[in-house]
């Protein structure tokens, strides 16, 4: 930076001095420190904060992030069958082209007259998730997954008055975190075991535990550990016996091919969006759903935003407005449920770019695309000695679980064995889940191809042999 | 007829004048109503050959409970149609990148540099999965680590946690930091009180409740100052905490903050700071030096991340040495070799979010910080505040309005105004106001509820606007004004110029008719 001449910054217009000059005399201030009066002279940072020199100049700046991120080996680069609640899907090229665009991707707060756009753009997002999960009322997303199922089971508790919810065992340790934390310190989450052949939740169980006492029984179809949830309709059941409520959370992209989760009796059905157009981003595309029926005493209890359809002065025209906004803490600070505030909505308008584009046809497609390469890559693993796969006797959708204890060797060694062939092996369960042995968390998607699946059977049987 | 003219209308002499804006209206239908049978948007990949002769029909593996019977009942749209829908949507709206937004105070709307949502969409970003070996993932953690020691120096904190997904997440990140670190000291049940102020946002009472706290509000003083004596009067051995904003959503900055954060910490609380409101005060003081034991930024409002229509934002949490054990897990750490993710942090509250943060917002903020430095930083809080109380200084030359609490004073990022007089004199609303306004092509918002102050309008100017940018709202609000006084039912029956007409909103409050979905609508309206 040169010296003594005062840096005229590209962002900021009235950094450049004689615009800054005359704006300070129109406030009657000799220097902008006279601005901050009401800040105490004790308060004051003396001198300059100790941060890196600028890169001024917007070339340098380039330069030097792409510098940082070169760094960094992607799952576009690696052969990746990496998943547990982060996907690697296709992106079609209009969801990008849609998020990009400035009135989107700057657009806030707006009231209808100001952002009709984005209230139409997230009525039609909330409009098609309701299609695919056969509900009539979904939120504006809010921060992810893990929020959506940690919300779901405290409207689960309000709407029944009861304190204790029952999760399936088989759910991540992080979402159980989450929830954890979330459910303090006035609701206690119990965890029901399953069945070690099969992975489904023990109904015997969950009988035994289900009791007046309990406000939600909750799984996930399908499980963190990949495998299809059956009896879905009997969990369902025993929960409604119970008087409790049932909450299924989703992976929406399954749902061209499984059955909608309030089909088989859930009441509250959650998720997270981020396989639907957004890209994986180290974790920064996700975004969560909560659906329900359209019964006032579930929808008093969401703490989101509800865009509903309202007509206008025209007839014929449609507006938009937020639905019972006097739930929200908008509306009555702590007095509202949980919070509302700023959380996911550019990736709920590209889901809904997503959906319209794959249309009923392109869900089933994918759904059955994705069943059959997931099968057909666990029927190539199958063939190595010493693997086991899957390890739970069901239905799997996308992701599954390969046991390697007939092999003796860790799973860790094995993934190091395959990153040396390029290949991102499946998420390590060993620490996370011991009770599963060496076990990893592999994915399989829509962008593998035969020949991939081949080189990674390849790639492990050397690997272990 | 006579020629039209629009000289008025015109930028003449530097002398920004109105617009003759008039906002997008494509009467775009509802996608659903565009949907014809058998049309793709998108195809997705064949499954080869080979595989399906392996595997079979794998949907009849499935038992039929599981299987789904009938096809979604999507729209059935051509991928032209899909981005012509979409575009249109988009021209409906005011983006900051448009609109000369200073309307949204306390949001900082301030300009999102194209070179960082340009690198943010980088695949070497954009196709990282957050398990990879860290080995891998070595640039992303780089950039976190050197993020976290920019925020610390900002704030004087310790340590941060960049995983909370936007603002009030990490409000209530701190406010479990707060049940855990009471519950170490085996004070958990004993404090159950968290304090917060009126004009401290919302979700700071709203997060204490959900984390199972009750909520004190405390209220300005005489002086229009927060009160320290309703606070002395508050604290007690029951005291949690405070979570205070400094400055205020007035725009005004708290003189005894010091003094606050001390009568907390005598009484056993904690003191934390949301700094939602920092864009004015980067680089003049920090959080850590006036005593606070955590605070939050928003990625998305002070370090220049787009709000996105709403998200996804970012919510960084810092914390003394003494609290940091309890930040969500993990952090990210430097051996001296290698950054990684450290997840031994046994008293930690655990995950508030998947995985580690929101890793392109993060990105953004790292860049903006990366191209200002700290003289830029504190550039930044020169010329928003300077720019604040210029704007100050027009808007109260139009008559009806007042700026209230501690008048006369200079404000810092932002002003809560007051439209009472101009009310009384009118019969017009400031809500009203501000749809007229949207006529002439830029965003207004009120306050938060509930409307401490009446008629109120909260504006803030960010560094990001020109000096003639502010003029030209000023000449948008002054001209609206003039309407209410000359002619208020032209303000009344706002909007003229926008995409669409007046709004029944009494659909949306009623449970028989409101639809949150096309299919609701369908059911309820039928078929309309």
């Amino acid at each position: 930076m040169s010296q003594g001449k005062a840096t005229v910054y590209p962002y900021i217009p009235n950094s450049a001095p004689e615009v800054k000059r005359q704006m300070l005399e129109a406030v009657g201030a000799e220097s902008t420190e006279d601005l901050f009066e009401d800040v105490p002279e004790k308060l004051r940072l003396k001198g300059r904060m100790t941060l890196p020199e600028p890169l001024l100049s917007e070339y340098a700046l380039k330069r030097h992030v792409e510098g940082l991120l070169d760094k960094n080996q992607t799952a576009g680069e690696y052969l990746s069958f990496l998943g547990a609640g982060c996907y690697q899907h296709h992106v079609p090229a209009v969801c990008d082209e849609v998020n990009r665009r400035g009135e989107f991707l700057t657009a806030y707060a707006g009231e209808p007259y100001d952002d009709h756009g984005r209230f139409q753009a997230l009525f039609e997002y909330a409009s098609m998730m309701g299609e695919l999960l056969n509900m009539d009322v979904v939120n504006v997303p809010t921060y992810d997954g893990f929020q959506a199922a940690a919300t779901s089971l405290r409207m689960a508790t309000r709407i029944t008055g009861r304190h204790q919810v029952l999760i399936a065992r088989t759910i991540s340790a992080d979402k159980l975190s989450k929830i954890r934390d979330y459910c303090k310190p006035s609701i206690e989450a119990n965890l029901v075991d399953y069945d070690p052949e099969t992975g489904q939740m023990g109904l015997d169980a969950l009988k035994a535990k289900t009791s007046e006492g309990t406000a939600a029984v909750y799984f996930e179809n399908p499980s963190y550990l990949g495998f299809i949830e059956t009896r879905g309709d009997e969990i369902a059941a025993i929960a409604h016996d119970h008087g409790a409520i049932c909450v299924v959370d989703a992976d929406p992209i399954s749902l061209g091919v499984l059955t909608p989760p309030a089909d088989y009796g859930a009441d509250i059905v959650c998720g997270d969006i981020q396989a639907l157009g957004m890209h994986m981003q180290y974790g920064g595309g996700h975004a969560g759903y909560i659906a329900t029926r359209d019964e006032e005493k579930y929808v008093m209890e969401y703490p989101s935003r509800l865009f509903g359809i309202a007509p206008t002065s025209i007839r014929g025209e449609y507006g938009f407005g937020d639905v019972a906004y006097e739930r929200t803490s908008f509306a009555v600070r702590e007095e509202g449920v949980e919070w509302v505030g700023t959380a996911a909505a550019l990736w709920g308008i590209t889901a809904g770019v997503y959906l319209a584009l794959m249309g009923p046809q392109g869900m089933e497609d994918i759904g059955k695309g994705i069943m059959a390469r997931s099968h057909y890559a666990m029927m190539e693993i199958d063939k190595i000695r010493g693997v086991k796969v899957p390890a739970f006797q069901a239905p799997h959708f996308k992701e599954f679980v390969v046991n390697f204890d007939g092999t003796g060797k860790p799973v860790a060694d094995i993934n190091q064995t395959l990153m040396a062939r390029g290949i991102f092996g499946g998420v390590d369960l060993s620490k996370e889940l011991p009770e599963l042995g060496e076990s990893a968390l592999y994915c399989v998607t829509e962008v593998h191809t035969k020949e991939d699946m081949n080189r990674l059977a390849n790639a492990l049987a050397e690997a272990v042999g | 007829m006579a020629q039209q003219d629009i000289t008025q209308q015109r930028y003449t002499d530097g002398k920004p004048n109105l617009r003759r804006f008039h906002q997008a209206r494509w009467d775009e239908p509802i996608n659903f109503e565009l949907s014809r049978e058998g049309q793709r948007g998108v195809l997705v990949p064949e499954v080869e050959e080979e595989i399906k002769d392996q595997v079979g029909d794998v949907l009849a593996t499935l038992p039929l409970t599981v299987r789904r019977k009938a096809p979604p009942r999507l729209p059935e749209l051509s991928q032209p149609q899909v981005l012509r829908h979409y575009l249109r949507l988009s021209q409906e709206n005011l983006g900051a990148d448009l609109n000369i937004e200073i309307g949204q105070g306390t949001c900082t709307m301030k300009y999102s540099p194209k070179i960082n949502d340009q690198l943010a969409g980088h695949p070497k970003l954009a196709e990282l999965h957050p398990l990879q070996d860290e080995d891998t993932a070595q640039g992303i953690l780089e950039m976190m680590y050197r993020f976290e020691g920019m925020l610390k120096e900002i704030s004087g904190m310790d340590r941060f946690s960049l995983q909370p997904a936007a603002g009030s997440a990490a409000i209530y990140t701190n406010a479990s930091i707060i049940r855990a670190y009471h519950k170490s000291r085996g004070e958990a049940d004993q404090r159950d009180e968290i304090i917060t102020t009126i004009f401290s946002h919302p979700s700071n009472a709203a997060c204490a409740r959900t984390a199972g706290f009750k909520v004190i509000t405390l209220y300005p003083g005489q002086d229009g100052y927060p009160d320290l004596e309703a606070l002395k009067a508050a604290v007690s051995e029951r005291t949690a905490g405070l979570l205070i904003t400094n400055p205020e959503d007035t725009g005004i900055f708290n003189p005894r903050i010091e003094a606050f954060v001390e009568v907390v910490h005598e009484a056993g609380g904690l003191c934390v700071y949301d700094q939602a409101n920092a864009n004015g005060i980067l680089g003049i003081t920090r959080a850590r030096d006036t005593g606070f034991d955590l605070c939050h930024f928003n990625l998305h409002k002070s370090f220049s991340s787009p709000h996105g229509c709403g998200g996804p934002g970012g919510g960084a949490c810092g914390a003394s040495e003494a609290l940091a054990k309890f930040l969500p897990v993990p952090l990210v750490a430097y051996d001296g070799e290698k950054y990684y993710l450290d997840y031994d942090r046994p008293d930690s509250i655990g995950k508030v979010r998947p995985f580690y943060g929101d890793a392109p917002v993060v990105l953004r903020a790292y860049a903006w910080v990366m191209s200002l430095g700290a003289e830029g930083l504190r550039e930044v809080a020169e010329i928003a505040v300077l720019n604040n109380n210029y704007l100050l200084n027009r808007m109260l030359e139009i008559p009806g309005l007042s700026a209230p609490y501690a008048e006369g004073k200079r404000r810092i990022e932002q002003v809560r105004y007051s439209w009472e007089t101009l009310t009384e004199e009118t019969g017009v609303h400031s809500e009203e106001l501000g749809i007229r306004a949207a006529d002439f092509g830029v965003h207004y918002w009120t306050s938060h509820h509930p409307f401490v102050v009446p008629e109120p309008c909260t504006l803030e100017p960010t560094e990001s606007l020109s000096k003639d940018e502010l003029d030209e709202y000023v000449a948008i609000v002054s001209h609206v004004t003039g309407e209410a006084r000359t002619d208020p039912e032209l303000v009344k029956t706002a909007p003229h110029n926008s995409t669409i007409h007046t709004i029944d909103h009494s659909p949306l409050d009623d449970r028989s008719q409101w639809a949150m979905t096309w299919r609701a609508y369908r059911r309820k309206a039928g078929g309309a």
